[in-house]
């Protein structure tokens, strides 16, 4: 664990996060029925149990240096078969908002994918692929990026699936929606 | 039969041929949609990972927007992202009035209010349960003999709501796949995880799901899915899915309106069958082949021009 990494977490409000995940997960009896059904626990540093003890324990360190919840892929496995129905998808859902919030430079790679996607929706209403992958490819600043996508870029666009057209149009249907949800939620 | 149908963003985009087939099909079997007018972007996997409320107020916008513009019928989806943020949203409101009034704070802002009367369903339920493979039978006339079918379920129009079929074990794409005269390819892979958004933001993860599915699929015809992601991930991966585990994981990808299309003897330019990625001669051959070997070659389409007329509808007895 780096220091740099610890003082990142430290200038968090990521108690607050912490404490809202643990009451969800308040009645885990750590039996590992999680980590048995997650079709990406091979791909973890912390398992979905482990993690869900760290949580417990409010090891926020613990929890924010590991990659476990930008992992999930939200197939609903644990949820379904959790012996005490604890909402566990909702609750990795929950760690991924507070990465996003506060923007925490480990899991950019993530979570700006999902930020740029929203944007778009902003804007649009509806997304707007070309859009968001552009302000994306923009953020993340790795030439070699783009590459990874241009094969399938291009076989989407021969299929006539992908517009090459900047939307131009910027009406901001969405505008108030967003404002809104954003003033009641940073002030709950 | 009428619904309110919501395509959601993807099938204006990278899954057009899903949308299309859709409307194709269900024409065909005399379903009648009515698409929600200004409906906008459900969050897709995006909201959640970004903000609790927006996840649940992007759907609810959706649903209430239909509640307003017609008589109460039930809400039509093909994408299983969409289906889920829909009925979770429509499930959390109902037993939260707390969360419904927040809900609707937000949607104030448009003058929109939600009141939760409208039931949503997926694409699947629909075909399966409202018709049936009985409804559909009739119909056919270009029967899929001999194709072997892998039907392929995903995650989030069984999890976690289980509302019509089973959430482990899926079984109710296969009497649609049996009525369309092609075979059930036996496989335990239907309702496992595609790995979602993760060919975007962690390749090598979803490339190893991916890998898992297709090399499982291996000795089916096609693999048959009813999401725009898990399709996407299925057939534009293969390359890159079969030099990780070194094995051949070429394999043919249709949507499930797309196999049914083909056996209503649809023409494959209203089911976008020109726009799959994964759609290889050798499974259209036996198409053909299968087409010829049942005595019945010509589709619906053929017939309609030979007795001098219009193709109107391919349900129609010719």
């Amino acid at each position: 664990m780096n220091p740099s990494a610890d003082a990142e977490i430290k200038t968090t409000h990521a108690p607050d996060e912490i404490e809202q995940v643990r009451r969800m997960v308040q009645s885990c009896i750590q039996c590992g029925t999680c980590t048995g059904s997650c079709p990406n626990a091979f791909a973890m540093d912390l398992t979905p149990r482990q993690l869900w003890q760290h949580v417990l324990l409010g090891r926020r360190e613990a929890v924010f240096h590991s990659r476990t919840f930008t992992l999930c892929s939200a197939c609903y496995f644990c949820t379904l078969r959790c012996p005490r129905g604890l909402p566990l998808t909702e609750a990795m859902h929950a760690l991924k908002q507070a990465a996003a919030r506060e923007r925490l430079p480990r899991y950019r790679p993530v979570t700006a994918f999902f930020r740029h996607f929203m944007e778009s929706v902003r804007r649009h209403g509806r997304v707007n692929e070309l859009e968001f992958m552009t302000l994306y490819f923009a953020e993340m600043k790795n030439p070699l990026l783009p590459l990874r996508y241009s094969g399938l870029g291009m076989r989407l666009t021969a299929k006539g699936k992908l517009p090459l057209r900047w939307p131009l149009r910027r009406k901001r249907p969405l505008e108030a929606l967003f404002r809104k949800a954003a003033e009641l939620e940073e002030g709950r | 039969m009428k619904y309110h149908y919501y395509p959601g963003c993807s099938l204006e985009g990278t899954a057009l041929e899903y949308d299309r087939s859709t409307r194709a099909v269900l024409a065909a079997l005399g379903v009648e949609l009515s698409e929600i007018e200004g409906w906008s972007c459900c969050g897709a996997s995006a909201a959640e990972a970004t903000s609790a409320l927006l996840a649940l107020v992007l759907p609810a916008r959706n649903l209430a927007l239909a509640e307003r513009q017609a008589a109460p019928m039930d809400v039509l989806v093909p994408c299983s992202a969409c289906y889920l943020n829909l009925k979770t949203v429509q499930e959390k409101t109902r037993t939260d009035s707390g969360l419904a009034a927040t809900i609707n704070t937000v949607l104030g802002e448009e003058q929109l209010h939600l009141h939760g009367r409208l039931r949503v369903r997926h694409l699947l339920d629909v075909l399966a349960a409202d018709l049936g493979a009985e409804a559909i039978r009739p119909k056919v006339v270009r029967p899929l003999t001999g194709l072997r079918i892998a039907p392929y379920y995903g995650c989030q129009c069984l999890r976690p709501y289980a509302d019509f079929d089973d959430p482990e074990l899926p079984v109710s794409m296969e009497p649609l796949i049996r009525v369309a005269g092609a075979e059930v390819f036996p496989w335990r892979m239907g309702g496992r995880c595609c790995g979602a958004s993760h060919m975007s933001t962690q390749r090598e993860v979803g490339t190893a799901l991916v890998a898992d599915i297709l090399d499982a699929a291996r000795g089916a015809d096609a693999v048959v899915t009813v999401c725009p992601m898990c399709q996407m991930n299925l057939e534009a991966f293969q390359g890159a899915a079969g030099r990780a585990v070194g094995k051949d994981l070429h394999i043919s990808v249709l949507y499930l309106p797309q196999l049914i299309g083909l056996a209503l003897g649809l023409g494959a330019g209203e089911m976008g069958l020109d726009m799959n990625l994964a759609f290889h001669a050798g499974v259209k051959q036996k198409i053909a082949f299968a087409a010829a070997a049942t005595g019945t070659p010509r589709t619906a389409r053929d017939k309609a021009r030979e007795h001098g007329r219009g193709f109107s509808a391919a349900g129609e007895t010719c």
